[in-house]
């Protein structure tokens, strides 16, 4: 094998590591790169063989590289609106026109209304949710905002495995280990769930879809649940089709075979998580220590002692019993002495716990899904059996009001069945080294709000648990409300970098489009026009990842950015936005972005220069970033106690945190609010099921429509319909037909395929049409084909997490009857 | 039949496709539109799709990547140690480049297994 580092193909050409994320091939990136300059011109990209994430193998999005750097429509000026919005007049203006213009407008607003009233809007984040944080907050408003219903992706799971587990959980395919599968620590999965992913898709959660294809050539057998057929549900041992948004009532069914047949790992449950706990009879409520003694906490929660047949408190903080090692009962009713001598009935959580998995026998699970309970049992067993065993799950768990339950009952499977933390299970996936930038989910990142006192104005943090504990944004569909009704405060501007509402990410766009022109002021940050952009009061070009230097820290490995080439006239979004956050407010605490990114490194004992000599750098053994077993060895608490982060330091089966938001405590399943199953009423008039949201291999969500290679593979925004279900309606492949619900109507052109069954169709999302006229009404086509007109807003869950994309109802007819 | 022999060298290279793991990402295309800078349309290798209910009742889906007569497999690189453009950013790893007769003998090792000589 050549050396690809230190031999580039002719002598005028230097080769440039990098690490890919965002802007280019748009996903969640991770991949090593090797970027060909000649003349400071990118004539080729490369992957970086040497690079343990992508082995030297690059996607079709980042291949395109060059077409979409070059690309003859790329912003490359700073521009001002000279028209109406929407009437596409523009006029250019230098960088520091624009700087000055946005300074002035934004400091009026800040007088005026409060920091608050301007949200700061971005679509799947990548690299620019720091900057895009660090903007916000120097500006002094909480107000970011994940422009997508629900926040529902990502977020919620994240947040959901946080509830319960107090960190997040992925797959182990040995990304943390730079010899990978070779590594002796590892071990290859037995069994690897694919729950609704066809992740060589496009690589959408900061995961390389190919490892699970490497895995199974390892020897990996698959269990898939996926509506459609997909290459995974082709070849897997155990494909269950379910119906769309019954996730949850299956993962209850597993849990129902597992406990039932008692498949799960007896010494995990009674040691590491609340399963002993006890619930009062009388409230329904976990028993804490301050109902049974004065001086008791309510932090600390109470088991009862079989062997001494007493109650025995737990010290939430400290993780461990307050005095002796207690025999703790698993099963039965106890009568427990309250601190007035008073006594009420207690049963543990683990009874609890299997009352709720047998609400779920597999005849109730197989009417819901739709799935023949013999599979399901089959392919429980499967899995419970199989050591390691590893799952992985995609945007249909978001996909649902009931995300958060759903999410709970996944990742109870994976720790009841013994596949936390151990080699080729699910492990806890960290910010390597723990350097985090901003704040996801549970960490605490570099970029902070200045106080806590800024953040209670944060858009819905009065009303949702989650976005007060774990999700630190606005919650979207309240944004878009109080747009509207301007309470509890006005909204008066909007900051939008990384994502296109009209086309991409926003549900009845239409809304929102009327919601951008209730809003006095609006900067979009974009590389392209694009029919979100065309609202905006200034547009500043944005750079692609190989025109920035920039630090990653998502998960592993840490990685520099390391700027390759330059678009004369294009900034990166750091650039960008750090001049502005120094604008707004003069004591930013740093003075540079190298100052920035030693700040964010400072837990890895690497300044930037250093590594961006490595380029890439894995957490070692012992370090809380890297696996196996940490919650044994006290690497996931900060007292360095054995246990998790969450409230009582165990893993909640039985959720402390939602008993405390008046949410379910436990997981279950919960109907979506627009199927057959709840709304026959609009079954009756629109009787097909209707899901969204699929990945296509050429684009990343609304991106690359206009890069001629990649559109090439995908031309035309699709609907996929059964044959037989086509034959009935006389539509022919490839005919263009209306696709039609409650909300709106949108034309697709037909693909008839077996890839989905009868009752459902599968639309493409993201579409709009960079070749068209940019200006209203056209829009660059946005309200032709355009999938999010017929989903709702305002569908959330209790928790304000999740939404029906995939699980609504449509008719489906001829265009030209 | 010597004649033409003569006039035509003997093909020496080809690929060897495990077409089990295609996962049908079209990576391979792409690979080959940037190492020759073709324009739209022109590919020295296509992903085909064949979506089938097997006679046991089973959908199944299969992707196969078939070199077009664009295929030069690369020469340039590989007369370098690189190895083509399309093998070497197969995300799933299913595509190997070598002598003929090196991969002929690999190719009964599984099933599914397809050996090209393009032109």
């Amino acid at each position: 094998m050549a050396d690809y580092n230190v031999k580039p193909r002719s002598r005028d050409t230097e080769i440039v590591r990098s690490t890919v994320w965002s802007a280019g091939p748009g996903c969640h990136g991770t991949c090593g790169v090797l970027a060909h300059i000649r003349k400071g011109k990118l004539v080729k990209i490369e992957g970086d063989p040497e690079h343990p994430w992508n082995q030297g193998r690059l996607c079709a999005r980042c291949l395109a590289m060059t077409q979409y750097a070059y690309h003859p429509d790329r912003l490359t000026r700073p521009l001002k609106r000279t028209g109406e919005r929407g009437e596409g007049k523009w006029q250019e203006i230098s960088w520091d026109e624009a700087y000055d213009l946005i300074e002035n407008r934004m400091g009026k607003i800040r007088e005026a209304f409060g920091a608050e009233s301007v949200v700061f809007s971005m679509g799947t984040g990548r690299d620019i949710s720091s900057w895009l944080c660090m903007l916000a907050y120097a500006y002094g408003s909480p107000n970011v905002m994940f422009a997508m219903s629900g926040n529902a992706c990502y977020s919620p799971r994240i947040a959901a495995v946080e509830t319960v587990l107090g960190d997040y959980c992925v797959p182990d395919a040995a990304q943390w280990l730079e010899r990978r599968y070779e590594d002796p620590k590892y071990r290859i999965p037995k069994c690897l769930v694919i729950w609704g992913y066809n992740i060589p898709n496009t690589c959408p959660d900061n995961i390389f879809g190919h490892w699970f294809i490497d895995l199974m050539k390892r020897g990996a057998e698959i269990i898939c649940m996926d509506p459609r057929l997909t290459w995974f549900s082709s070849r897997a041992k155990h494909w269950l089709r379910l119906r769309p948004g019954t996730d949850g009532a299956l993962a209850m069914g597993f849990l129902h075979v597992i406990i039932q047949e008692g498949l799960y790992d007896q010494r995990f449950v009674e040691k590491w998580t609340n399963a002993p706990f006890l619930v009062s009879k009388d409230t329904g409520k976990l028993l804490r220590a301050s109902d049974i003694t004065e001086d008791g906490s309510r932090e600390n929660f109470v088991v009862w002692d079989s062997n001494g047949d007493k109650a025995v408190v737990w010290d939430s903080g400290k993780a461990d019993y307050i005095s002796s090692q207690p025999k703790a009962a698993l099963k039965g009713t106890f009568s427990v002495e309250l601190r007035d001598k008073s006594r009420i009935e207690c049963r543990t959580v683990w009874d609890a716990f299997c009352e709720e998995v047998d609400k779920y026998p597999l005849e109730r699970v197989e009417e819901i899904t739709r799935v023949p309970k013999r599979e399901i049992r089959a392919a429980a067993r499967f899995y419970a059996e199989s050591k390691p065993a590893s799952i992985h799950w995609g945007l249909p768990i978001d996909s649902t009001p009931g995300i958060t339950p759903t999410a709970q009952a996944i990742t109870a499977l994976w720790c009841l069945t013994g596949n936390l933390e151990i080699p080729g299970g699910n492990v806890v996936a960290r910010n390597a080294f723990e350097c985090v930038s901003y704040a996801l989910p549970g960490a605490e990142g570099v970029i902070r709000l200045a106080s806590k006192e800024a953040d209670r104005k944060r858009i819905s943090v009065d009303k949702y648990g989650p976005f007060r504990k774990f999700i630190w944004r606005a919650q979207t569909d309240t944004v878009l409300d109080q747009i509207f009704t301007g309470k509890p405060y006005p909204v008066k501007g909007l900051w939008m970098q990384t994502g296109n509402i009209i086309a991409g990410i926003g549900f009845e766009p239409k809304k929102w489009k009327e919601a951008f022109k209730k809003v006095d002021f609006i900067v979009a940050v974009d590389l392209f026009m694009t029919p979100t952009t065309q609202y905006a009061d200034v547009i500043l070009p944005a750079a692609t990842f190989l025109e920035k230097d920039s630090v990653r820290s998502w998960w592993v490995p840490l990685q520099s950015i390391n700027k390759a080439m330059s678009v004369e006239g294009c900034k990166s979004d750091l650039e960008i936005n750090f001049e502005l956050a120094k604008r707004f407010d003069p004591n930013l605490r740093w003075d540079s972005v190298e100052e920035l990114f030693d700040d964010i490194l400072k837990n890895s004992g690497m300044t930037y220069k250093e590594l961006q000599e490595k380029v890439w750098a894995l957490p070692p053994e012992g370090n809380s970033s890297a696996p196996y077993f940490r919650h044994e060895k006290g690497l996931l608490r900060k007292d360095g106690r054995p246990g998790f982060s969450t409230p009582s330091g165990k893993m909640e089966i039985y959720s402390s945190l939602r008993e405390e938001w008046n949410l379910e405590p436990l997981p279950h399943y919960e109907e979506p609010p627009f199927t057959a199953v709840s709304r026959p009423d609009l079954a009756e008039k629109y009787p097909l099921i209707l899901s969204t949201g699929r990945r296509s291999f050429a684009f990343f969500n609304a991106e690359h429509r206009n890069i001629p290679w990649l559109r090439e593979l995908d031309p035309d925004p699709t609907v996929e319909i059964h044959p037989d279900t086509a034959r009935s309606l006389g539509i022919s492949d490839g005919e263009w037909v209306w696709v039609e619900n409650w909300l709106d109507k949108q034309k697709f052109k037909a693909k008839l395929t077996i890839a989905v069954q009868p009752q459902m169709v599968m639309v493409a999302h993201g579409w709009w049409f960079p070749e068209e006229e940019g200006a209203e009404p056209s829009l660059f086509g946005a309200w032709k084909s355009n999938i999010n007109q017929l989903i709702p807003m305002g569908s959330q869950g209790k928790d304000g997490l999740g939404s029906p994309l995939k699980n609504l109802l449509c008719k489906v007819y001829k265009v030209h009857a | 039949m010597k004649s033409m022999d003569n006039k035509k060298k003997k093909p020496e290279f080809g690929l060897l496709i495990d077409y089990e793991y295609c996962t049908g990402c079209h990576t391979c295309e792409v690979a080959c539109a940037q190492e020759y800078t073709h324009k739209t349309g022109i590919r020295g290798i296509k992903v085909f799709e064949v979506e089938q209910t097997l006679p046991n009742g089973k959908e199944y889906l299969t992707y196969f990547p078939f070199p077009t007569e664009a295929c030069l497999l690369c020469p340039h690189l590989t007369k370098e140690g690189f190895e083509p453009a399309c093998v070497k950013h197969c995300m799933a790893a299913c595509m190997k480049y070598g002598r003929i007769e090196d991969l002929a003998k690999e190719v009964g090792r599984k099933p599914r297994m397809v050996l090209w000589v393009p032109r």
